[in-house]
């Protein structure tokens, strides 16, 4: 048994331990606005909070946050809100990409989004050695130039 | 002239280019079968991808795939100007993959352009133009969706559209249309001051046959093209609502995970899968003619028990093919081979003789995965004679009819479910078919949904990839200096005719491609050929400017005096980056120019050497000549992305083989441009107000060569073979700048 909460609401599941939170969220839960992209922690498409920290969930078995608090893009809105309020308004973070126009197919934005908004809720100013060294996600797409200035204008606020 | 729709698309294509452009979007026949088959209650098809409700709702319809280009959006503004709607009133929607939405209308400006695409050669029978399998094309490649689906279809049938609801109110008020005008969705009649909304119109307009010759808006007269308007796909794509192919879900899915012959044409010989069997959640273990899979309840259980299956694969000639065989094999052809001709201009030969001084120069570059970001998948449920299907793919109509004929089911037995395509650049065209034919037989056996994945492995290791090629050069210069000859020998095959050709006026060229195969299977990846020419041809031009020590700017510009757009994107470039003037110490600028799928583009990319003595790509100024922008905005992004994409292949990209099999994994394997390593981009957008061009892939091919000739000037050392990764720059020798 697994048990740990997703956006607020709990689940106990009947899987293995070793089981990766990635696919116990996708074909377990459903849910998938997570993305699977490389199965090795590389790509970053897979990225959830979990305690308000980003973890690749591909590689992290459910063993590993039994008990725990995870936020998925679905979610995300709701948690930045408080988990009381019904405001289900998007992030600063989802707005800047929306007036950035920065996703293009988007499969890997999910990912990029909750890596992006841990970072600057824990370093809200970041220099762009910072910004390199901690946002290591994979666009194909190359959507890197708008998720910098995106994440500039940010920090700016 | 009445014509059916087979008929006519028959006579379009043979016609070409020009005489029958429009008709397609506007034929009687389309939009009455929308209205019969579509339509539920009052709103109306006026033109086959638009449809008006009475309150107003202007719904149009799009026969591409969304994989991040902004295609919905682009397309819809140019209908909706067209049809003088308001853009707040426009609802943008996929068109479904039914072959009324069939996008033949590509097929006919590739006609009219250079002749059939080799990625929809399998669809056409070249002679005849074989219709039936014309009418199965929903295909989104080539960069064509804006300049043929765009010209010749969306804006003839807002036009088309917009005349018929003049039509009607003129009609209704017993008036000459001639007094009528048109506005932000209204009919206006400025004499009586009258007016009546579009949704008012509809249902008479829809009874009224459409014009042959809707004209279209002068530049002038757009309210709507040309203006940088948000994405309608982004929205979703920010909070994880956004459905793609691998998204498919229902609780009683099953998922395959699948091992493929590692030796690509090879067959599965035997399979040993007991301990897989035994796994929890382990439905079945299928074996396919070159693969096995299992078919579990939850994807990892299936990967997990597909490790455990013992399977062995026939041996073959190709066991012990490595990338050095092949690269060997490409140098015994362009030394023993005559080749056939691409292009011949005067006499290359004899200028070769006679010639003061000859360089030469052997370039290569290698196989090349597309790496989406969506790994390959594919959902098919069958019920009785019925399936229903997912993919994410550049082909909804075309991924139907080969669940369908895979299946044994008549084509209308399939239904193609929409999503949006996390990634394409080729890999998801169709006859890159290993994941939708494998998936098929699988979820054939059940009666639930079943989800085939591909790995991120298995996605890298059976691809249709890039083309390695070989280029060997030689170029002639008379006694002061002039090039007199160009001569090039290249390993095919031609996917896109005229890559390898160049706009330089050189006196004699001569051209010519020898065979290319080996047993890699090849597909389009990002601007096709010109991803590899551009290369050779920009590096190559480049060593010579350096060889008569003229300015690589300069000497493009005075061999470039017939072609104005070139000059131009090289001149708005140049003048951006600063070209030829002063540089932070240890930067160089490199620069490279090429016209592909309509549009030209010239990128200049401003390098210094790293302290692991690598490259380091801090600036790409771009200029680009696209005829005009439909969407300013989206042009950039597309520019951008181009650029790092073939900045990833330049700096990283290479497949290559080991054993018959692709030696790359996953992406430590097979690098991409992060964000640590990603350049600023400046893009300035060129409006020469020439015939539209396609923007998906332009900008792809200038820029392995632009940071090779800044690596040049840095280094003293010529990059003739890609990637850049495989150099060691620890020995470097700069060059004066020019």
């Amino acid at each position: 048994m697994a048990t740990f909460k997703v956006n607020s609401v709990e689940h106990t599941l009947d899987i293995e331990p070793d089981m990766p939170l990635l696919w116990a969220i996708r074909d377990e839960l459903g849910m998938t606005g997570t993305k699977f992209g490389c199965g090795i922690a590389n790509c970053g498409a897979c990225t959830v909070h979990v305690n308000g920290s980003s973890v690749r969930s591909c590689v992290t078995p459910v063993s590993a946050v039994e008990g725990q608090e995870i936020t998925t893009i679905e979610g995300l809105a709701i948690a930045a809100a408080g988990t009381n309020s019904s405001t289900t308004d998007l992030t600063a973070v989802q707005q800047a990409w929306i007036d950035h126009q920065i996703p293009q197919c988007g499969y890997c934005q999910s990912g990029m989004v909750m890596a992006v908004s841990s970072f600057l809720a824990s370093n809200p100013n970041p220099t762009d050695a910072e910004i390199d060294a901690s946002i290591t996600n994979i666009c194909r797409c190359g959507s890197y130039p708008r998720v910098r200035k995106a994440i500039r204008a940010l920090a700016n606020v | 002239m009445k014509m059916n729709r087979r008929r006519f698309i028959l006579a379009s294509a043979i016609a070409g280019g020009g005489v029958l452009i429009g008709y397609s979007a506007t034929r009687p026949s389309r939009h009455r079968r929308a209205n019969k088959e579509l339509v539920q209650g009052p709103e109306r098809f006026i033109s086959s991808f638009i449809k008006i409700d009475p309150s107003n709702d202007i719904t149009i319809y799009i026969p591409h795939s969304e994989m991040g280009q902004g295609i919905h959006t682009s397309l819809s503004m140019m209908a909706a100007d067209e049809l003088d709607a308001a853009w707040e009133d426009v609802i943008i929607e996929q068109a479904p993959a039914i072959d009324l939405f069939a996008n033949g209308d590509l097929v006919k400006g590739f006609a009219g352009e250079f002749g059939v695409p080799s990625f929809l050669m399998g669809l056409v029978n070249v002679s005849s133009f074989s219709v039936a399998e014309l009418m199965n094309l929903q295909t989104t490649g080539g960069s064509t969706s804006i300049r043929y689906t765009g010209e010749y279809a969306m804006r003839t049938a807002g036009a088309a559209a917009r005349e018929m609801l003049i039509a009607a109110a003129a009609n209704r008020w017993s008036v000459s249309s001639t007094e009528l005008t048109t506005e932000l969705s209204y009919v206006q009649h400025n004499a009586s001051g009258r007016s009546l909304r579009f949704g008012e119109l509809a249902a008479d307009a829809a009874l009224l046959e459409p014009p042959e010759n809707p004209s279209l808006k002068d530049r002038s007269q757009f309210n709507i093209m040309g203006r940088a308007i948000s994405r309608n796909d982004i929205p979703a794509k920010v909070d994880g609502s956004a459905m793609y192919g691998l998204d498919a879900h229902s609780d009683d899915m099953l998922y395959a995970a699948i091992k493929l012959t590692p030796v690509f044409g090879t067959k599965l010989l035997s399979v040993d899968a007991s301990e897989a069997l035994a796994q929890r959640g382990v439905k079945r273990v299928i074996e396919l003619e070159d693969s096995v899979a299992v078919v579990a309840d939850n994807y990892w259980r299936a990967k997990k028990a597909l490790e455990l299956v013992n399977a062995t694969f026939e041996e073959s000639e190709f066991d012990k093919v490595s990338s050095a065989d092949i690269a060997a094999r490409f140098d015994r052809e362009l030394a023993e081979s005559n080749g056939s001709t691409d292009k011949e201009v005067g006499d290359t030969e004899a200028a070769l003789e006679e010639a003061a001084d000859v360089i030469e120069a052997s370039y290569r570059v290698p196989y090349l995965a597309h790496a989406a970001m969506e790994p390959m998948n594919c959902t098919v449920h069958f019920q009785g004679d019925h399936a229903d299907m997912w993919t994410s793919t550049q082909d909804a109509l075309g991924m139907r009819g080969r669940v369908a004929s895979v299946a044994g089911l008549p084509e209308e037995n399939v239904t193609f479910h929409q999503t949006y395509c996390g990634g394409g650049y080729g890999r998801r065209l169709p006859f890159n078919w290993n994941m939708i034919d494998h998936a098929t037989l699988i979820a054939k056996e059940f009666d639930v949904p079943v989800k085939t994945i591909f790995s991120r492995e298995d996605d890298m290791q059976q691809d249709y990839y890039r083309p390695a090629v070989h280029n060997n050069f030689k170029a002639a210069f008379d006694t002061n200096n002039k090039v007199i000859a160009w001569h090039s020998r290249f390993t095919g095959p031609i996917q896109v005719p005229g890559a390898s050709h160049i706009a330089y006026d050189i006196e004699n060229q001569s051209i010519r491609v020898v065979d290319g195969d080996s047993h890699v299977p090849i597909a389009a990846w990002r601007s096709v050929d010109h991803s590899q020419q551009t290369f050779f041809i920009e590096s190559f031009m480049d060593e010579i400017a350096h060889r008569v020590g003229m300015n690589p700017y300069q000497m493009r510009m005075g061999l470039l005096q017939e072609h104005p757009r070139h000059r131009k994107v090289l001149e708005v470039a140049a003048e951006a980056a600063g070209y030829g003037q002063n540089l932070p110490d240890g930067h160089a600028l490199g620069i490279a120019v090429q016209e592909s799928f309509g549009s030209f583009v010239a990128e200049i990319a401003e390098v210094s050497m790293g302290e692991e003595n690598q490259p380091i790509v801090h600036k790409v100024t771009c200029a680009v000549d696209c005829g005009w922008a439909v969407n300013p905005d989206t042009v950039e992004a597309q520019i951008e992305s181009g650029i790092i994409f073939g900045l990833t292949a330049a700096m990283y990209g290479e497949i290559t083989i080991e054993n018959g099999r692709v030696a790359q994994g996953n992406f430590p394997d097979y690098e991409m441009v992060r964000m640590a390593t990603s350049p600023e981009i400046e893009v300035h957008i060129v409006e020469s107000g020439e015939t539209l061009g396609g923007l998906g892939e332009p900008a792809t091919p200038p820029i392995a060569a632009a940071v090779t000739n800044a690596i040049y000037i840095l280094t003293g050392q010529r990059v003739r073979e890609l990637p850049i990764k495989n150099h060691d720059f620890s020995r470097s020798n700069p060059v004066a700048q020019v």
